[in-house]
């Protein structure tokens, strides 16, 4: 093996230009891809963190139906006394669950006694609330963070704060209908301003749970849904169908199920751009193997023809068809290894340069949002190893062709 | 054991519409450690017989025997051992490796096809330079060396698995009078030394008037020979 890796490296190095000019096109197409795979993964990332560590949860309970009609706020599809246990317990028995918070979620009119304006709101248990999204208490652009909000306290979203000219520790009223059908007004204390993000829930304000149920006046402690923090995200497909089977399966006495279990990626219109990053991703890593397989084909194809004598003489002198099918594919192997290489090399090079120069970039509302690429090995030895696959592929018909060349014919050719 | 037995020996080409008969029906024997020439015009079956003997081509008909083994029926892969084995090969136009130096050429058959361990290997291969004179030139690229110096070369390359038989197909087409010479005699010296049975397929007079065993053909068939058993 090592005389035909001899031969085949003296031969690459024989035709350096066009060595050179085939691992650079290889080069390039990697770095391409290491290049859009980590931006796009960075970004993706610090997006799916920002949604699900400030705002959903990796995973929610609603009761059955709620999802659908999520747009209005609706009261009486709330999780009730009971069944909040049977959550809470099947919550509690999962290993891979951090934390899980009770929310009511509510519409309202926002009075700052001189204008009205309605406001979407987040009723929260602050201590759960911190646990669940962690990231949410950054969101804060003013106010104490510490502790989230209290009794008596509102949260507003940057824009209410703005259009109403509201600023901390001012005292706003939030009139709010229940599901009864009656009005209830209750007076609050400006805690912080939040800022706003996309995605749902990201315009929304928050109080504490127990205000909400006083201003809708609950008898029980009724919740809209239950956000779930998991350990690791990764986990998040397992427990999703744990909690589907366990929770869905439930019924009620008219043989309908009880609750739904979404995951952020059904909740959040961002998953669509994730799936959309996913399918570029998947477009150029396509481009990337044409790329590999026409020129190291191309490049193959020339260097068969290029010597067509020589493999005549190596036949007669014995060698193997085998070997000389080997001698083949080592070439294009090699070609493909030394653009993969040095792609691999220049994309770590510029991802680590992109972190060292601290890169900044605006996505709709959100300002100097900091670019922080990064690839996994996974991805790495993946896309590596495709190219180096395809590069052997690419090599085979050519090589093929070398080793069933009739010797005679061969040594004739000028 | 005679080398090379020949017994209405065929070869057909098909080229186009037509059947042409390159070898129509030789007898001929060869004996071991001999110098022998095939000579004849173009189109003649120089080149198709040393072919043959050289298990690069199949007969169509008749028995081929080459030390001692009957070579008609071989396949690609049996033809390649065989080849790498028992035959030596030397090309009008040398046919080194201009990748490998002129050691890696000789080398190459020892380690590509033999696959003889390295020490064995570079000591056999060291001498076989030093008997054609190029013991010092081992680092050099082909490029690097003249024309005799390449046949040199090739002859060591051919001679270096201890072939028994050697084909050389025109040795001398590309050398000049003194360089030509200077091959045959170190191609009439190693045979001397390790007995090893030299056939050439040649226009060339000196290689012809080296020959101890001369075949003419003509049209396939075999004419007259001096000191062979076709007269």
């Amino acid at each position: 093996m090592f005389n035909i890796f001899k031969l085949a490296l003296r031969n690459l190095r024989r035709y350096m230009r066009r060595t050179l000019l085939t691992s650079s096109l290889i080069t390039l197409g990697i770095v391409a891809v290491l290049l859009f795979v980590s931006i796009s993964g960075s970004f993706k990332s610090m997006m799916v963190g920002q949604i699900t560590d400030s705002m959903l949860g990796h995973l929610q309970v609603h009761r059955k139906g709620y999802l659908a009609s999520i747009d209005n706020l609706p009261l009486d599809r709330n999780l009730k006394g009971k069944q909040i246990k049977v959550v809470e317990e099947a919550l509690e028995k999962d290993k891979n669950v951090a934390a899980y918070s009770m929310r009511i979620k509510l519409g309202a009119m926002f009075s700052n006694y001189t204008e009205t304006t309605n406001i979407r709101l987040n009723a929260v248990n602050p201590e759960q609330e911190l646990k669940t999204v962690p990231m949410l208490a950054e969101r804060m652009i003013e106010g104490k963070k510490e502790g989230l909000v209290a009794k008596g306290e509102i949260l507003v979203p940057e824009l209410i704060a703005k259009g109403m000219d509201v600023k901390l520790n001012d005292s706003i009223v939030l009139v709010a209908t229940n599901k009864d059908g009656s009005v209830n007004g209750q007076p609050f204390v400006v805690r912080g301003i939040l800022e706003g993000i996309s995605g749902p829930g990201g315009r929304d304000g928050i109080i504490h749970i127990d205000d909400a149920r006083a201003l809708l006046r609950m008898e029980d402690k009724e919740v809209s849904e239950i956000a779930i923090r998991l350990k690791k995200i990764q986990s998040m497909k397992d427990v999703f169908a744990n909690l589907d089977t366990t929770l869905g399966s439930l019924k009620n006495q008219m043989d309908k199920p009880v609750f739904e279990v979404h995951t952020w990626e059904k909740l959040s219109p961002f998953f669509n751009i994730a799936r959309m990053i996913d399918l570029m991703t998947l477009f150029i890593k396509v481009m990337l193997v044409a790329i590999v397989l026409v020129s190291i084909m191309n490049v193959m194809i020339m260097a068969v023809y290029e010597r067509i004598n020589e493999i005549g003489t190596i036949a007669a002198m014995g060698t193997s068809p085998n070997k000389i099918l080997a001698l083949f594919i080592m070439e294009g192997f090699l070609l493909g290894l030394l653009g993969t290489l040095s792609g691999v090399l220049i994309s770590l090079l510029a991802i680590g340069a992109m972190n060292i120069s601290q890169i900044s970039f605006d996505f709709g509302r959100q300002e100097g949002l900091l670019l922080s690429p990064s690839i996994g090995v996974a991805e790495v030895l993946t896309v590596s190893l495709i190219v180096i696959a395809i590069a052997v592929l690419a090599s085979l018909q050519p090589a093929w062709k070398a080793a069933r060349m009739d010797p005679i014919t061969a040594l004739r050719h000028v | 054991m005679a080398m090379v037995v020949a017994k209405q020996l065929k070869k057909t080409y098909r080229s186009g519409d037509i059947d042409v008969q390159a070898i129509q029906g030789v007898d001929f024997t060869i004996q071991p450690a001999s110098f022998v020439s095939f000579v004849g015009p173009s189109g003649s079956g120089k080149s198709t017989l040393l072919n043959m003997i050289g298990c690069l081509d199949p007969p169509t008909a008749g028995s081929l025997q080459v030390v001692g083994k009957d070579i008609s029926n071989l396949n690609r892969q049996q033809a390649a051992k065989f080849r790498g084995e028992h035959i030596g090969f030397v090309f009008q136009d040398f046919n080194l490796i201009p990748v490998l130096t002129v050691f890696e050429n000789v080398e190459y058959p020892l380690q590509m096809v033999q696959n003889w361990p390295r020490e064995k290997r570079r000591k056999r291969v060291q001498e076989l330079l030093e008997a054609v004179g190029m013991g010092d030139q081992g680092h050099k690229f082909p490029s690097q060396i003249s024309g005799g110096q390449k046949q040199r070369v090739a002859v060591a390359r051919a001679l270096v698995t201890n072939a028994s038989l050697v084909l050389a197909d025109e040795p001398t087409a590309n050398l000049d009078s003194t360089t030509a010479n200077h091959v045959i005699e170190l191609m009439k010296k190693m045979r001397d030394e390790f007995g090893t049975t030299f056939i050439f397929s040649t226009h060339d007079p000196r290689v012809v008037n080296n020959a101890e065993t001369i075949f003419t053909l003509e049209d396939g068939k075999l004419l007259q020979g001096k000191g062979g058993n076709h007269v």
